[in-house]
């Protein structure tokens, strides 16, 4: 390793280092091609040797009513909860970034609470409030559950763009005689589009993988990944569960990929 | 919350200037009226937002934090009730809850550290060595992360089982006649899902905080003929320790609370504080007992987080 005088630094020449990053790699990737490998694999139970290619988990999965609902219902609560998120911490970023008042820190620790208490104690605590206030266990609350815990995200998505945002369109707007909601509408609103949009599909990918709430929500309608939980017993319906993952995988990577597209716009 | 201003603290009072832009006299007078569009906006989000965010994070944990002091769950449940401290009590008398609570801490420190400890080269990498692929270095390394968690999980099974990819590749290549069954159902087992599924979140908050070093620091102890490894020691490392701290908070307030993972991997050896609660939520429907468990665990994380804030410097770490 030589000491690099008069030019600029570079970081540590470690030969080792994209190793490491590459074996990683590796490692973290096996896991989702085996996935993928036995999602074709002709054989019910998940062992090597493989025993030919085939498609019929694929088939099988669209014949399968019970795991089709509990697809849809997670379509519904991801899709209920990412909207309700979005919008909530869109309002919670434009106050925080427009607006002086007092309580701005605690609303600022209120939005970002989700994130701090263990989702446990989370689910405990919501599940308690439901009963008591005797709301039964349903899509409802799991989406209700879902819109907390995607609020930080949402909100530090907005935030982020709204704090980084010259303010003098907004002046200039103001000048121009447009009154301060027009200015939210026509302005503020346009500029921040793709980190709402960003932060939306991050609310959705959030809900439709979480499982550690919907498991103390959920009533008889059941979302994928409780339904899944429930499923990962029995052997013989593994194959279908990991032909429905692989198709949900591609999924959600291409909203991921989407959604970070637009953020760097 | 005790010490924090009560729910009537909602902002009474609103100055014009927004908050990046010095007010100025001509924005800051109209606001004193009480229709002013601008305050009439303030109102029109700030009461649903604080609606919404009270009603459904502050109100349930202090439903369940009642309900802790409920003698049992017979009768309305928004009745008055005489006020026991028995859970409590329980609690604080039975020495397994307790180490389980420690071991839940400790299995979440060894995660959170070691996921850091590895996330810290990948993160390095990724500031100062990838150049031009860093962004596409990135995405690679976080897509494992942005697929689900529980199929994820469920594919270390598939590796570690005694039926599983190993064990079946072992034995088909005759090196073992018996399956080993050490690598599942047990808390090694737990530790290592863990640490494997957080890596790639971990390495984001450190891949910042590096992103914010000044790279003519590096140059000037480069120039002052410091050795690589004295750069690092000296000044990447302190430099990093905002994200780093980030890194290790990010991943052990979530694994401290982690039910599922012990559910899915952990066998009846592997089980950590969350699962108590779940069982006295879902199983044994011992609600009250149950919340005196959840408080306890609200306590040491909020603790926890408390001191690791101090550490961390959110703003340092956001630049804001």
């Amino acid at each position: 390793m030589e000491t690099q005088v008069g030019r600029s630094w570079r970081g540590l020449r470690l030969p080792a280092l994209p190793g490491f990053y590459w074996l990683l790699i590796g490692l973290l990737y096996l896991p989702i091609v085996l996935l993928a490998v036995f999602s074709v694999n002709a054989n019910t139970s998940l062992t090597l040797p493989l025993r030919g290619f085939t498609l019929q988990w694929f088939e099988r999965l669209f014949e399968t009513p019970a795991l089709l609902t509990a697809v849809k219902n997670s379509l519904i609560v991801a899709t209920a909860s990412s909207l309700a998120a979005t919008a909530l911490g869109t309002m919670v970023a434009i106050l925080l970034s427009r607006f002086n008042f007092r309580g701005r820190g605690l609303l600022t620790g209120l939005a970002i609470l989700p994130l701090i208490v263990p989702y446990v104690v989370l689910a405990v605590a919501l599940l308690v409030l439901f009963t008591v206030i005797g709301i039964d266990r349903s899509l409802v609350t799991i989406a209700l559950a879902h819109t907390v815990v995607a609020v930080p995200y949402t909100t530090l998505i907005v935030l982020a763009r709204l704090i980084g945002a010259e303010p003098q369109l907004e002046d200039a707007a103001m000048d121009l005689g447009a009154t301060y909601p027009g200015t939210l509408r026509l302005v503020v609103l346009p500029m921040a589009a793709p980190a709402i949009a960003s932060a939306w599909i991050t609310a959705f990918t959030v809900s439709f993988d979480e499982f550690a709430l919907a498991l103390f929500l959920a009533g008889r309608e059941q979302t994928f990944p409780v339904y899944l939980i429930g499923q990962l017993r029995f052997a013989t319906t593994l194959p279908v569960l990991i032909a429905t993952a692989v198709l949900l995988m591609i999924g959600t990577l291409t909203l991921i990929l989407v959604a970070d597209r637009i953020r760097r716009r | 919350m005790p010490g924090r201003p009560p729910a009537g603290a909602v902002p009474e009072t609103v100055t014009a200037g927004a908050d990046p832009i010095p007010a100025t006299a001509a924005g800051r007078a109209p606001s004193r009226r009480p229709l002013n569009p601008r305050r009439a906006t303030f109102w029109a989000l700030s009461l649903p937002a604080w609606a919404i965010l009270l009603s459904l994070i502050v109100v349930p944990l202090l439903f369940m934090f009642g309900l802790s002091f409920r003698p049992d769950l017979r009768g309305d449940l928004l009745a008055p009730f005489n006020p026991t401290l028995d859970h409590y009590r329980q609690v604080v008398e039975t020495a397994s809850w307790w180490r389980q609570l420690g071991l839940s801490t400790l299995m979440a420190a060894i995660v959170a550290l070691v996921a850091t400890a590895v996330a810290f080269p990948l993160a390095y990498f990724l500031a100062f060595r990838a150049g031009r692929r860093a962004g596409l270095y990135l995405i690679l390394l976080l897509v494992p992360f942005w697929t689900s968690y529980l199929l994820r999980v469920m594919a270390w099974k598939l590796m570690l089982g005694t039926e599983g990819v190993i064990n079946s590749s072992l034995a088909f290549l005759g090196v073992i006649d018996a399956p080993l069954d050490a690598l599942l159902y047990n808390r090694n087992a737990v530790v290592i899902t863990l640490i494997y599924v957080w890596i790639p979140f971990a390495t984001l908050p450190i891949l910042a905080a590096l992103g914010r070093i000044d790279v003519r620091l590096h140059d000037a102890a480069a120039d002052l003929y410091a050795s690589p490894w004295q750069q690092l020691r000296r000044v990447t490392l302190p430099l990093a320790i905002p994200g780093l701290a980030a890194a290790f908070l990010m991943v052990f307030i979530p694994t401290v609370g982690e039910y599922v993972t012990p559910l899915l991997v952990g066998g009846s050896g592997g089980t950590m504080y969350g699962n108590i609660i779940q069982d006295f939520f879902l199983r044994a429907a011992n609600w009250p007992l149950g919340s005196a468990l959840s408080m306890i665990m609200l306590v040491v994380t909020m603790v926890l987080v408390v001191i690791g804030l101090r550490v961390v410097q959110p703003r340092r770490l956001l630049g804001v």
